[in-house]
């Protein structure tokens, strides 16, 4: 038996997804930009999808942009806001040191470019303070970006708060809500944000799909430049089979979310409290503030996320920690970093992300074969140094 | 699985058996270059390419395949004591130390702790048990590719642990073995320099590591007449001829070299020959070692033809060595290897 315990990662298909993109990459093959009747009916597919994912967030479906992943929705709000923004003389970015590689790196790449970047820190519960961005916001700040859920520990972020205060300045809101969307309900308009990042195989839809709402009246540049696709911002053409399997996804999320949520939570908390009391030196991250119900991340003394990964996966368990490098390897997680955990303690930290498959059974296997593992771990004598 | 011909074949030999095999590949240093706008940049990298390879090929034969990250563990045993022994004027191997400090102790560790009975990689080397349950390390069959210089650190328990799969082939039949079983480094050329130097200018890397290592001092002869100057005693290698910034009608050799004093001495190729050496960290590869003066054949560098001597043990964990006939530059820092034919008998460093 094979248990998937890293819905954060990436999620299966769910199988009406699968089946409705199998019969659209047969069927539904014409271009969406082109007036015939192969055109009329991709673009009539896309739109059905689009309306999808604007019901999930309380969004039209005309302020839908498609893309293809939550990197890429990240990098147009972003660039394209910044891009848009500069004649007017605003030159600051702020963010939370606990975002996703994919907005932090590109706040850097904009911060080599000439531009001033504030990084918020957030607190020991891994919450961004919102006293702590209003100190940070002023008047010449163009953008604010702050996830809505956090990929490695679930906190669900202040988003409403924080958004006023960009307001009160001036400055555009963009959140990357690819961990939350499919989970918890959302609605950009209550949030208050100006643009919102989805991705499709974080709630059971295709890899290579996302979305970028925005707020009507919010101009950005595309950084891809060429056609006029997506009401001219987001060239090239539609990967149509896909995107009607976002479409299907955001769907079926919404249906689900009712039940769904109740039950991952329960199951969460049935494996944050075995593992606790059947392994000695856990500590559970971030566990105290509000989080997403599929989440936990959890601390074990004395032994590497990586052997425990390895260990947990030949068991038939997998999990995951930190993020992967480019070789394969794990970093210590920047996340677990900037709420002032110990570096041991940040270097011993598995993320379980339960998800649709997850049964009782699941989590009652990952309970009764993760203390073993953990003991052999720490009783290798190189562990922590040198014989 | 380092991603070349010889740990693929033993992987896919095992799998091929029916063998539960495990693959591991081991993250040693980073290849990447920190650029000036603080961006990590690929260049030549040739880590992952390999660690590439290496993940192809189990997907290959269809097993699990892990990296494991000891690049703190390698800087902190093998690429520091690297440049220690340049700056202390020897010539280190660093690959008998990545074989005794981290392969067969830290992942050998952890191939116990994930319930492994062994752990196999592709060296040219032969592991014998006798009937009292003692191992043996012999030659692998292939004595052009023998491997056995660097594993004379092995103890019986890491080689109660160990298992080379290719060890009783030649370098031929692994290729062919990798063609058999369409592997896709098949044609992969051998990798000659040391891993982590991969443009081979130890010197350079010395420099990187150790900025102190550049005190200039002076090469000088036998009777200790300055002949010239030099730019750190980390360029130098005993035997060398190259390199000396020195004219002379004879060629000269590399003698000696002195760190203390930043001497380098030179001298013709007949000094370069003697016939006596100690060594440290000896291990006898039976657990015990010689009551008395042992006639072996001893092996002072990796391209070296093992040669008639005696050795004794003197002290816990030291040798001393004498050879029948003088050989050519007997180099500290380099292992020597006690064989009894084709059987390591045991080790050291030279002193």
């Amino acid at each position: 038996m094979r248990i998937y315990l890293d819905h954060n990662a990436t999620t299966p298909l769910a199988p009406p997804v699968a089946d409705r993109m199998a019969q659209a990459l047969r069927d539904v093959w014409g271009n969406a930009s082109s007036i015939h009747h192969f055109g009329q009916q991709a673009k009539a597919a896309l739109d059905e999808a689009r309306a999808s994912v604007g019901a999930l967030i309380g969004g039209d479906a005309s302020d839908i942009v498609f893309t293809a992943g939550g990197t890429e929705s990240d990098n147009l709000a972003i660039r394209g806001a910044a891009e848009a923004i500069e004649p007017s003389g605003r030159k600051h970015l702020v963010t939370s040191a606990i975002e996703h590689e994919a907005v932090l790196n590109t706040m850097k790449a904009l911060a080599r470019r000439g531009w001033r970047v504030t990084i918020v820190p957030v607190d020991a519960s891994g919450i961004v303070s919102v006293d702590r961005m209003r100190e940070a916001i002023s008047d010449d700040t163009a953008l604010v970006s702050v996830m809505h859920a956090n990929n490695e520990i679930g906190t669900i972020q202040p988003i409403a708060e924080i958004a006023a205060v960009a307001r009160e300045r001036g400055a555009l809101f963009h959140t990357d809500a690819v961990q939350s969307a499919g989970k918890i309900p959302i609605d950009v308009r209550a949030l208050g944000v100006d643009m919102l990042t989805i991705a499709g195989h974080k709630l059971y839809g295709p890899k290579g799909t996302g979305a970028l709402w925005m707020k009507r009246g919010v101009r950005l540049v595309s950084p891809i430049t060429g056609g006029k696709q997506e009401r001219s911002r987001r060239a090239g053409t539609e990967n149509v089979p896909a995107l009607v399997g976002l479409g299907v996804a955001a769907e079926l999320a919404q249906q689900k979310m009712p039940s769904e949520a109740p039950r991952l939570a329960a199951l969460r908390d049935r494996l944050e409290a075995g593992v606790v009391s059947k392994v000695s030196g856990t500590e559970r991250n971030g566990a105290a503030a509000p989080r997403v119900p599929n989440t936990t991340n959890i601390s074990i003394d004395r032994v590497e996320a990586e052997s425990l990964l390895i260990g947990l996966d030949l068991a038939g368990i997998a999990v995951s920690s930190g993020s992967a490098c480019s070789s394969g390897t794990l970093e210590p997680s920047h996340v677990l970093k900037a709420m002032g955990l110990p570096h041991a303690r940040t270097l011993g930290s598995l993320r379980f992300s339960l998800g649709a498959g997850n049964t009782e059974e699941h989590v009652d296997r990952v309970i009764e074969v993760l203390p073993g593992i953990v003991e052999k771990l720490r009783s290798l004598t190189t562990v922590g140094g040198r014989k | 699985m380092s991603g070349g011909v010889d740990s693929s074949v033993a992987a896919a030999l095992l799998a091929e058996q029916g063998h539960d095999v495990i693959g591991v590949s081991m993250q040693l240093y980073d290849n990447s270059q920190v650029t000036e706008s603080g961006q990590r940049a690929f260049g030549t990298c040739c880590t992952i390419d390999d660690l590439y390879d290496a993940r192809r090929v189990a997907a290959t034969i269809g097993i699990p395949h892990y990296i494991v990250n000891f690049e703190s563990q390698f800087g902190e045993h093998v690429i520091a004591n690297f440049v220690r022994e340049y700056v202390h004027g020897r010539t280190p191997i660093p690959c008998s130390h990545c074989n005794s400090d981290l392969k067969f102790a830290e992942l050998l560790d952890r191939a116990k702790a994930y319930d492994a009975e062994q752990l196999a990689t592709g060296h040219y080397a032969r592991i014998e048990r006798d009937a009292a349950g003692l191992y043996h390390l012999y030659r692998g069959a292939d004595n052009s590719k023998d491997q056995t210089y660097f594993l004379f650190s092995l103890t019986q328990e890491q080689l109660s642990r160990a298992a080379f799969p290719v060890g009783h082939l030649d370098k031929s039949t692994v290729r062919a073995h990798a063609e058999r079983l369409k592997l896709h480094v098949t044609q992969k050329p051998d990798s000659q320099e040391i891993c982590f130097v991969p443009d081979g200018d130890y010197a350079k890397f010395v420099e990187r590591k150790a900025p102190e290592s550049t005190r200039p001092g002076t090469v000088v002869d036998n009777g200790g007449r300055v002949l010239g100057t030099h730019a750190g005693v980390h360029r130098f290698t005993i035997g060398q001829r190259k390199g000396l910034g020195l004219s002379s009608s004879e060629p000269l050799y590399v003698l000696e070299i002195k760190p203390e004093s930043a001497q380098v001495v030179v001298g013709s190729r007949d000094d370069l020959g003697r016939t006596s050496l100690t060594a440290s960290e000896v291990n006898w590869t039976s657990g015990k070692a010689p009551s008395d003066w042992l006639r072996v054949s001893a092996q002072i560098r990796h391209r070296h033809a093992a040669a008639p001597a005696k050795v004794r043990r003197t002290d816990e964990g030291r040798a001393e060595l004498a050879f029948d006939a003088p050989q050519t530059a007997i180099t500290p820092g380099q292992a020597v290897v006690f064989y009894d034919g084709e059987e390591v008998l045991g080790g050291g460093w030279i002193d």
